[in-house]
């Protein structure tokens, strides 16, 4: 089921929280929706999951849209709210068969499904005990529970790993890639590896509009423009290797960032290389070339670049 | 099973869990119990009728405070968790939501009258009790306690805060169960009869006296459509 947003806007009051929203999401995409806080990330959640009105625009799930066939919609959508509200005076069995029985699962196949997903969710030990006693982490997979508790075809995660221990970072992200592979997910996180890691597609939002929207790759791709190298270079002193390295016509700016161990950080004026030239230098000169690392631009840089001005 | 009834299971299944049920309960019966069959003055022995009228006065007495104390959770709770949110982006509408809740607090309602039972037993086997009026009575109550419950529910709709919750539906039952009535003493004419009319102490009267008027029924039909269609609307203004 593909996810069609066109021209999304809200406002509160006179501020406009989403300014112009309009994507799609295709089945088998998992989607990294980014953002500062109060980008407008759980407001445009909350209106593609229909539980706040849609201010402009359409938001289209499948065929249908999701403010005349909201109820017809919902039932293929998953949604973990942000900060994960649950009924802390039930139990997670009780609490699972709550949601499927509300989301429309058939009488005969509730348990099958609940027991499913304890098991996906790894909440087997705790499946008995009340929602309030279980730890952050626990609840974080009862609320992940709860919303693929129908087997939707959409998936729509506000933060779905905040709270949870390295190991169950990992879980989690890997059952959603492996969910993603047929179904639509769209979810948000601050946490920018995590993006690379499950997402196919990142989109990054600030001030309720869309300021990147691609690959990982194809952000970086954009950002790059210029090569910024790590060398270090043996066997000279700093001054000599220095004076040399200036010499390079490709190179446009030079940084020491080591003085005892002769490390530069070397950045190659636009469309140019320098590497080649840094090697034929040290051969040239006899002296060793222990490190020469190509700098990737990271997601955070490029993420502040888009968010902060 | 309909989403309604799916949503007032949990409510009063919640009801249990949270040992609210079982202190209302207790307050409730306790109050009445004393009030109708040990307080000196005014109780059953005293008046010397084998009747249960002086236990539905003091039960109708009881709701404008009672069942505030119920319903203020209903729906200012789920706000304030957020699981109203979750809640609603299930596949339910507004309105089962809020029928769901309305039914589990008026079954809670008729669990506590339920636990009654044994001032009817004991009524007659004193005297000659007359089975209609009685009858007559426990609709009566079950009539005013939905229309309490559903002006709870408005009131819970209102808020994320149980405690203003509660004294929202005090103030606006304190007005159905008693200005208005007094309002409608003090005052000639027309506008007397029309606050008589928005009593609900006085159309509780003539039903406890075994008396089943359309126009009482009509007026605690509307009293509960009223509660509950406000409630409605106040979710749906999220939508703004």
């Amino acid at each position: 089921m593909n996810i069609t947003i066109e021209n999304l806007s809200k406002k509160y009051g006179p501020q406009k929280a989403v300014d112009g929203l309009s994507f799609e999401v295709k089945t088998g995409e998992i989607l990294g929706f980014l953002g500062p806080n109060g980008a407008g990330k759980s407001t445009t959640m909350k209106m593609i999951t229909g539980y706040i009105g849609i201010g402009e625009g359409s938001v289209i799930i499948g065929d249908k849209s999701i403010t005349e066939h909201g109820d017809e919609v919902k039932k293929h959508i998953g949604y973990l709210p942000e900060n994960n509200p649950l009924y802390l005076d039930m139990a997670v069995m009780d609490y699972l068969r709550f949601c499927a029985a509300l989301q429309g699962v058939k009488g005969e196949t509730v348990d099958e499904r609940v027991r499913r997903m304890v098991k996906v969710c790894g909440l087997n030990a705790e499946k008995h005990k009340k929602i309030g006693e279980l730890s952050k982490g626990y609840r974080q997979r009862v609320g992940l529970a709860q919303a693929m508790i129908h087997d939707p075809e959409i998936l729509i995660l506000d933060e779905p790993t905040t709270g949870l221990d390295p190991n169950q970072i990992v879980e989690i992200r890997n059952l959603i890639r492996e969910l993603g592979k047929e179904k639509t997910v769209i979810l948000s996180t601050h946490i920018l590896p995590e993006v690379e890691a499950t997402c196919d597609r990142i989109l990054i939002i600030n001030k309720g509009k869309i300021v990147a929207d691609g690959t990982a790759e194809n952000l970086r791709r954009q950002a790059e423009g210029q090569e910024i190298l790590k060398v270090r270079i043996e066997d000279s002193t700093v001054d000599k290797i220095q004076a040399e390295l200036k010499k390079i016509r490709t190179v446009q700016r030079l940084d020491l960032i080591d003085k005892n161990l002769n490390r530069f950080e070397i950045q190659s004026k636009p469309g140019t290389s320098s590497s080649r030239e840094i090697f034929r230098l040290c051969v040239e000169k006899g002296w060793v070339l222990t490190e020469l690392t190509p700098l990737e631009t990271r997601l955070e840089d490029i993420f502040r670049n888009l968010t902060l001005n | 099973m309909s989403a309604v009834l799916v949503i007032a299971k949990r409510e009063l299944n919640s009801f249990f869990d949270s040992l609210m049920a079982y202190i209302l309960l207790a307050l409730f019966l306790g109050f009445t119990g004393f009030f109708t069959w040990i307080l000196g003055g005014g109780d059953i022995f005293f008046i010397g009728q084998a009747s249960l009228s002086q236990f539905f006065s003091y039960a109708n007495l009881s709701f404008f405070i009672f069942i505030p104390a119920l319903t203020m959770q209903l729906l200012a709770e789920e706000r304030k968790i957020g699981t109203l949110e979750l809640l609603l982006t299930k596949s339910v509408t507004d309105r089962q939501v809020v029928l769901g809740k309305f039914l589990a607090a008026v079954l809670m309602l008729a669990i506590a009258l339920f636990f009654t039972l044994p001032f009817v037993i004991t009524i007659f086997s004193i005297g000659n009790a007359d089975l209609g009026q009685i009858l007559s009575g426990y609709f009566g109550l079950l009539l005013t306690g939905a229309a309490f419950v559903s002006i709870g529910l408005y009131a819970s709709s209102l808020t994320s805060n149980q405690i203003v919750s509660f004294l929202v539906a005090l103030i606006i039952s304190v007005f159905f169960q008693f200005i208005f009535q007094l309002i409608s003493m003090s005052m000639p004419g027309v506008v007397g009869r029309i606050f008589a009319e928005l009593s609900i102490a006085s159309h509780f009267e003539s039903i406890s006296r075994g008396v089943l008027d359309t126009r009482d029924l009509i007026f605690f039909l509307s009293v509960i459509f009223l509660g509950l269609f406000l409630s409605e609307l106040s979710l749906t203004k999220r939508n703004q």
